[in-house]
């Protein structure tokens, strides 16, 4: 009886174990948050090069994480690239009409993520709104071609 | 001359067509085999066997796993650094080491050291049984073993090999930590917000149980059914104990192929 107490609290020990792992492995490894996902809201922005952009890709502000990029689809009325994000709601009706997307690589071979920047004007982009003012993808490529030919012509 | 060499070929035909006979009706032996002892869900007295069994499969494979993920992480994490410095991007460390782990190593290596430390032990023991007939004398009293024998051995496998490669993936990741971190100098800060940003719960943690799931199946079923099907000598068991290892690893490892090109290769 006494041996199969112990015996009993060790297969108990190992399964707590595995739970409170597959737990870790939610929260610290892969980020998840606890309880229900906090109160987001969509701003869409078209890019004409999104580069390497990829879904959940952070949404910065001044270099804070604000959100992530929800999906990435082409925009078949203007050929370019529709970028739909998810951004904290504590920022609805924050941001002004005119704020500035644009994408930028961490590092010179990082990955890329969507910078924002707000402007002045006194309406606010709601729910659903899309940015306007969009700046692309660096394409180190496209630089290097325009700096060649650029040579080419001194 | 002629008529011998063709009587020749018609009798390799039939040793191959007998071979060929002979794994499908072993694969319909063990298909039938597993089925039967899979619906004896422990309950009651089953239970108490479930948990004897659990105790020795995955708590007593604890020790391995544990010790097994440990290194690997420390080294996937040394190899890791040691290229990634080259291209500045040492921040990316907690990255590779966890998506390696998840994805990857943790479900394989663990299934195949379950399948070394617990597989093979359960062939020769349930082998055992059937060579000294306490499998005929409970059936002739009439208790199923199927059910007294088989069944609690299967359950207690499919559930402590993914607990056992969580232990193996969280202990890894923390191997990583402490040679990435602590003995190389990767910041903290980059090492676990680089892995939460690229780690998703269910396609990357998610997938990695899948698999491991399908393994602990795979393992235990050859463990088990090896076992039951062996020719009841001395000889027999030693020879089901190392074709229980080999049978699984190349499971494990074919099959892990397979899963990875349906999960990750975007077939």
């Amino acid at each position: 009886m006494q041996r199969s107490k112990t015996v009993e609290f060790g297969v108990g020990l190992f399964i707590l174990a595995g739970i409170l792992g597959l737990v870790f492995l939610g929260l610290r490894v892969s980020g998840l948050t606890l309880g229900a996902p906090s109160e987001t809201f969509q701003l869409e922005a078209n890019f004409a090069n999104i580069g390497t952009l990829k879904p959940r890709a952070r949404v910065t502000m001044a270099g804070v994480t604000v959100g992530r990029v929800e999906s990435i689809d082409l925009d078949t009325q203007w050929f370019d690239a529709r970028v739909k994000m998810r951004l904290d709601s504590e920022l609805e009706g924050q941001l002004s009409r005119d704020t500035t997307a644009a994408i930028l690589t961490a590092g010179l071979l990082g990955e890329q993520y969507v910078g924002l920047s707000v402007g002045g004007d006194p309406e606010a982009l709601e729910d659903g709104d899309t940015i306007r003012d969009t700046q692309s993808a660096l394409v180190l490529e496209e630089l290097i071609q325009q700096f060649v030919s650029s040579m080419v012509k001194d | 001359m002629f008529l011998r060499l063709f009587s020749r070929l018609v009798a390799s035909i039939v040793r191959l067509g007998r071979r060929g006979c002979s794994v499908i009706e072993a694969l319909g032996r063990a298909s039938i085999f597993v089925a039967r002892s899979v619906v004896g869900v422990p309950s009651g007295e089953g239970l108490r066997l479930w948990l004897r069994q659990m105790h020795f499969v995955g708590v007593l494979s604890l020790a391995i796993v544990l010790v097994s993920g440990l290194f690997i992480g420390m080294v996937l994490a040394l190899q890791g650094y040691t290229i990634l410095i080259d291209f500045g991007a040492e921040q990316a460390l907690g990255q590779m080491v966890s998506l390696s782990l998840l994805r990857e190593l943790a479900p394989v290596v663990a299934a195949l050291l379950f399948a070394g430390r617990a597989g093979s032990a359960l062939t020769a023991e349930i082998g055992l049984m059937k060579a000294t007939e306490q499998l005929t004398s409970m059936e002739m009293i009439g208790v199923d073993p199927l059910r007294r024998v088989v069944a609690p051995r299967l359950w207690a496998g499919f559930v402590s090999l993914p607990l056992l490669t969580i232990g193996f993936s969280v202990v890894g990741i923390w191997g990583g930590y402490l040679v990435g971190v602590q003995w190389l100098g990767v910041s903290e800060g980059s090492y676990w917000s680089n892995m939460q940003s690229s780690v998703a719960f269910f396609a990357d943690v998610g997938n990695g149980m899948i698999k491991s799931l399908v393994f602990a199946l795979v393992v235990t079923w050859i463990a088990v059914f090896q076992g039951y099907d062996l020719i009841p000598t001395s000889e027999g068991i030693s020879r089901a104990t190392t074709r229980t290892v080999v049978y699984s690893s190349l499971a494990v490892l074919g099959l892990d192929f397979v899963l990875t090109a349906v999960m990750f290769g975007g077939l």
